[in-house]
């Protein structure tokens, strides 16, 4: 439950984790040509990060951690 | 096939579909089972964020700048991680506040300021119309689209069409309808509409798989999958410039600001906040919304960038607009089902946030600015009018009206100067002004009213300024010249490079400005004064939790009898009964009119009343029936204190409580004593006692014996006789004995003290006891008591106990070689400071006998009073000879003069009762340091403080 305050700091967490996978200077190293599997490297980086911040969120306050 | 008429039916279709769904969901929510009662459905409802501007602006977005668009969806995800922390005490100060709305908010935060909620209302209708034309504007578009199929054309600009024929109007007209269907059809204390948000709901799956549709057939039905997209694109030149994003510091720091804009806005956009606070049923449906919204979101974006460069590469030039992908891929490959389908999506995106969105502002705009206007004026006599639930609405229904038309205004004249993505960019950083009252308001003490006002009222004017003029500029409804020479020709003035600050786009610019000068005059303002009580009791129910409890609102009390019809008013008399009913229910009574005229019901009547009308003016309409007594502001001030004092007492009453342990350890320390000297009071009058009956006894019975016989010889009598003497000789000297140590240990003994040379005090003692020594045949002998140390003393009482000590030795040395040795000297040795030793100056005396000795064990308890020393009997009677007074008496004068008295002894080999005096300076007998004067044979050892 969110209301847990183990479970808000978690959270608090990933959202410093989210400002650091979705600003400079981890999006310049992205920023370029090539592919990676196929995707250019930017939208497979911001997609593939958003993808996991979002798995762990869910996995935060859905596991039972508490 | 498709047809004007098609469309037209199948998007009547559509929102009637929607509004069954929200009438059955209406109807459950009357019955008591909450359709709407899931966190699949509040996540689902969230999705109102994506409107057209997601649906189809994006992908022009991504059109134009690449992966550019995707800021826009980081922000709400980094918001919902946070929602541990805002989003959460925000839901619950709402619920326990009846909050309605984001003004509703703000306004109930700063004391219930009817100003602050009218200038949020303000800021929000003003910021969020653009963003309502927006939605006109691409479903009338999208409608023009559509119906020209076969042929890809775009539609002509807004302006260009005659009122009457432009399609907006008509769009505008449809949606206002269906709004004031949704959203104002009876009035709800709690202002939640069941209804619409599971319609809301229904309309987000709808527009999600419209757009994945479209995703999986550009992708898979026209491409070999994503990476072949990818593979095309980064052979044209022009599109594979999409494929990154502009690499400079002024690229990084527009995407920063667009992340943190749109977290700001997804909570404090009216439509958000009506949909994730007001309209949350649950608030543990927020731990479901944490990654389901972000899930969402994830996925309505997962093919925003693939259907672009598709769009890019099939419609090379820029002959279709970029917004229109979505909708002009699956027509150029003449899929009509999905082309249609994605209309309906369009539609969806589009109704959602209007419905919500008006509603939300309706709400404002009644609650917050017409009504507070209305009960002011007097000549209306609304104040006084029986029901006014009925006109409430009627508000209510206008509002949506005139902020649907002046949507659409403004679609006719600025609509065309701008893309999807920009209009929607203009609203996100009207609404972020709100961030420092809300955020500042939900953490901070301190934020006054006043404060609220000044950063609110600065934020605006300079979004204005710099955002919303320009905009109106550019699109020609102003002239233009002061966007590029500033105001009144000042170049410093210019709004996008405003004091010269040049190098940041736009939004970034004029959210630099408006949330640095909002920031600064919110908390600026805040601190020139403390909080008043009503912001001070506010600030404490928004920010701290627990602690605002105890505080009442109100220090006066109304009845039922006023309040029913007052909330009956607002509410419909029967509405009104209902709640009091159920509220006197809770409260343990039978009925409403055992409801006490207290300040629990007057709360409650306020809360009431402000789900329906608003914090502030509840505020005022409940005043109105409440006589209140004059709130002193010390007293508000000790409740709002009464935590820390609490605190306060406890520390306080750690220290009493230590203080007292500590006192009664004493007293029992004490009582101890006590209870001990009680015991020796009582062994020392016993002891009195006995000493006192042994010579009256011995009196007693030779007194009787000469008395009952005459006959008793001469030699006899004349023994007897000298008995009786002796003995009474002794008692008298016991009893001055007593009396004089009474005097002693009470202090009460009177003292002459003056400068005594020590040897003349022995000689004169030693004469006086000549005669008693001859007597015995025992020596006397004066050795080494040089003239001239002198102490200060008492003279006669030094005598006494030099007295004492040689009768002390003469009553134990053996008759005939008897031998007592008196001596006298000065020891002097230097203290040490550093080491704590006080230099000793001081003159000993010391008396040694050459008797039986005494015991170690013996050598204290001897100067206890009453002990009598060993062998001490009188041969004759049996008796003691002393009275065993004598040394307590001596060693309480010598330490009266703060000496020392002790004894040395080797039993068999004498005694030698020693003391000593402290010396008086300047007496003429000069003592060498760490020397002593000859003739004592002192033993250095035993002296204590001594040299090394």
């Amino acid at each position: 439950m969110i209301r847990s305050r183990l479970t808000a700091q978690r959270l608090a967490f990933l959202f410093l984790l989210g400002c650091f996978f979705f600003n400079y200077p981890l999006l310049s190293v992205f920023n370029r040509g090539g592919d990676y599997f196929g995707l250019p490297p930017l939208y497979a980086w911001l997609m593939g990060s958003w993808l996991a911040l979002i798995a762990l969120m869910a996995w935060v306050v859905e596991g039972k951690g508490d | 096939m498709l047809q004007s008429w098609v469309i037209v039916l199948a998007s009547f279709f559509y929102l009637g579909i929607l509004f069954a769904i929200a009438w059955y969901a209406d109807r459950r929510a009357d019955a008591g089972r909450s359709l709407i009662a899931n966190p699949v459905v509040y996540a689902l409802s969230l999705g109102v964020y994506c409107t057209t501007w997601t649906f189809y602006g994006s992908v022009g977005r991504a059109a134009a700048s690449g992966i550019g668009f995707l800021p826009i969806y980081l922000g709400p995800t980094l918001l919902f991680a946070l929602a541990g922390f805002i989003l959460h005490k925000m839901i619950r100060v709402a619920k326990t506040n009846r909050i309605t709305s984001i003004a509703d908010f703000v306004a109930s935060r700063y004391g219930k300021s009817q100003l602050l909620g009218g200038l949020v209302t303000v800021i929000a209708v003003v910021g969020v119309i653009p963003y309502i034309a927006l939605q006109l504007k691409a479903v009338s578009n999208s409608f023009a689209i559509l119906a020209s199929y076969p042929d890809i054309v775009m539609p002509a600009t807004a302006g260009a069409v005659p009122l009457f024929q432009d399609s907006a109007l008509y769009v505008a007209m449809i949606l206002a309808v269906f709004t004031i269907l949704f959203g104002t059809r009876h009035l709800d204390a709690t202002e939640r509409h069941e209804g619409m948000v599971a319609a809301i709901a229904v309309e987000s799956v709808v527009k999600l798989v419209a757009f994945l549709a479209v995703g999986v057939f550009v992708v898979w039905g026209m491409h070999d999958g994503i990476s072949d997209i990818f593979s095309r694109a980064a052979v044209v030149p022009e599109v594979a410039r999409r494929l990154t994003t502009a690499d400079s510091p002024a690229a990084y720091g527009t995407w920063g600001t667009l992340v943190f804009l749109s977290l700001f806005a997804s909570l404090l956009l009216p439509r958000q906040f009506q949909i994730a606070v007001v309209e949350n049923v649950d608030e543990s449906h927020l731990s479901r919304a944490v990654w389901m919204f972000p899930l969402y979101l994830f996925l309505i974006n997962l093919f925003v960038l693939p259907v672009a460069l598709a769009g890019m590469l099939h419609f090379p030039g820029s002959a279709v607009d970029a917004d229109t992908f979505v909708l002009t891929l699956p027509m150029a490959y003449q899929q009509e089902a999905l082309a249609l389908f994605v209309y309906i999506g369009g539609l969806s995106a589009a109704t959602g946030m209007v419905i919500v969105e008006t509603i939300a502002l309706s709400t404002m705009v009644c609650n917050d600015l017409v009504m507070p206007l209305l009960l002011r004026l007097p000549m209306l006599g609304l104040a006084t009018r029986a029901d006014l639930s009925g006109l409430l609405l009627e508000i209510r229904r206008w509002a949506i009206a005139i902020i649907l038309g002046l949507g659409y205004l403004y679609f006719r004249v600025a609509g065309e100067a701008y893309a999807l993505v920009s209009i929607g960019l203009i609203s996100f950083a009207a609404v972020a002004q709100f961030a420092p009252v809300v955020i500042g308001g939900l953490f901070w003490k301190g934020g006054t009213r006043d404060g609220a006002l000044a950063g609110l009222a600065a934020g605006f004017v300079l979004w204005t300024y710099t955002l919303l003029l320009p905009s109106f500029a550019k699109s020609g409804w102003l002239p233009d010249g002061f966007i590029a020479h500033g105001l009144f020709g000042i170049e410093l003035l210019r709004p996008q490079h405003l004091f010269g600050l040049v190098g940041l786009d736009e939004i970034t610019h004029c959210l630099v400005w408006s949330l640095l000068v909002n920031l600064g005059a919110y908390i600026g303002v805040s601190l020139q004064r403390a909080p008043n009580l009503r912001e001070a009791r506010q600030a404490t129910l928004f920010v701290g939790g627990a602690e605002a409890a105890g505080i009442p609102a109100w220090r006066g009390g109304a009845g039922v009898t006023d309040l029913l019809p007052l909330a009956g008013r607002f509410l419909g008399s029967e509405r009104a009964q209902e709640a009091f009913v159920r509220h006197a229910r809770q409260r343990g009574l039978k009925g409403i009119e055992e409801l006490p005229a207290d300040t629990r019901l007057v709360n409650f009547a306020e809360t009431l009343l402000a789900g329906a009308i608003g914090s502030a003016s509840a505020r005022v309409m409940v005043a109105s029936v409440v006589t209140e007594e004059p709130l002193g502001i010390d007293e508000v001030m000790n409740i709002l204190d009464e935590a820390s004092q609490v605190r306060a007492y406890t520390r306080e009453l750690e220290q009493k409580s230590l203080e007292l342990t500590r006192a009664t350890t004493e007293l029992r320390e004490a009582n101890a004593r006590l209870q001990q000297l009680d015991r020796m009071k009582d062994d020392f009058i016993s002891t009195v006692t006995h000493e006192l009956r042994t010579p009256l006894t011995s009196i007693r019975a030779f007194s009787e014996m000469l008395q009952e016989d005459p006959q008793i010889d001469l030699d006899q009598r004349v023994r007897f006789l000298g008995i009786i003497v002796s003995e009474a000789v002794r008692l008298s000297r016991l009893i001055n004995q007593i009396l004089d140590l009474a005097k002693l240990e009470s202090g009460r003994a009177e003292w002459t003290v003056a400068a005594v040379d020590v040897a003349e005090v022995i000689r004169e003692a030693a004469e006086s006891l000549t005669v008693l020594f001859a007597e015995k045949r025992v020596t006397l002998e004066l050795d080494a008591c040089p003239a001239g140390f002198t102490v200060l003393a008492d003279r006669d009482r030094l005598m006494q106990v030099l007295v004492n000590l040689l009768s002390n030795a003469l009553k134990f040395v053996p008759a005939d070689g008897g031998h007592v040795k008196v001596g006298a000297g000065a020891l002097c040795v230097p203290g040490n400071p550093l080491r704590g030793q006080a230099t000793v100056n001081e003159v000993r005396v010391s008396v040694t006998d050459n008797g039986p000795g005494i015991r170690a064990e013996d050598q204290e308890v001897i100067f206890d009073k009453f002990h009598q020393g060993a062998g001490t009997a009188d041969v004759l009677t049996d008796k003691p000879q002393g009275t065993g007074l004598g040394l307590p008496i001596s060693r309480q004068i010598i330490e009266y003069f703060n000496g020392r008295l002790w004894v040395e002894s080797t039993p068999g080999a004498g005694a030698r009762f020693v003391f000593t005096l402290p010396r008086q300076a300047g007496d003429n007998v000069a003592v060498l340091p760490g020397n002593t004067v000859p003739g004592g044979s002192w033993e250095h050892k035993k002296q204590t403080g001594g040299a090394p």
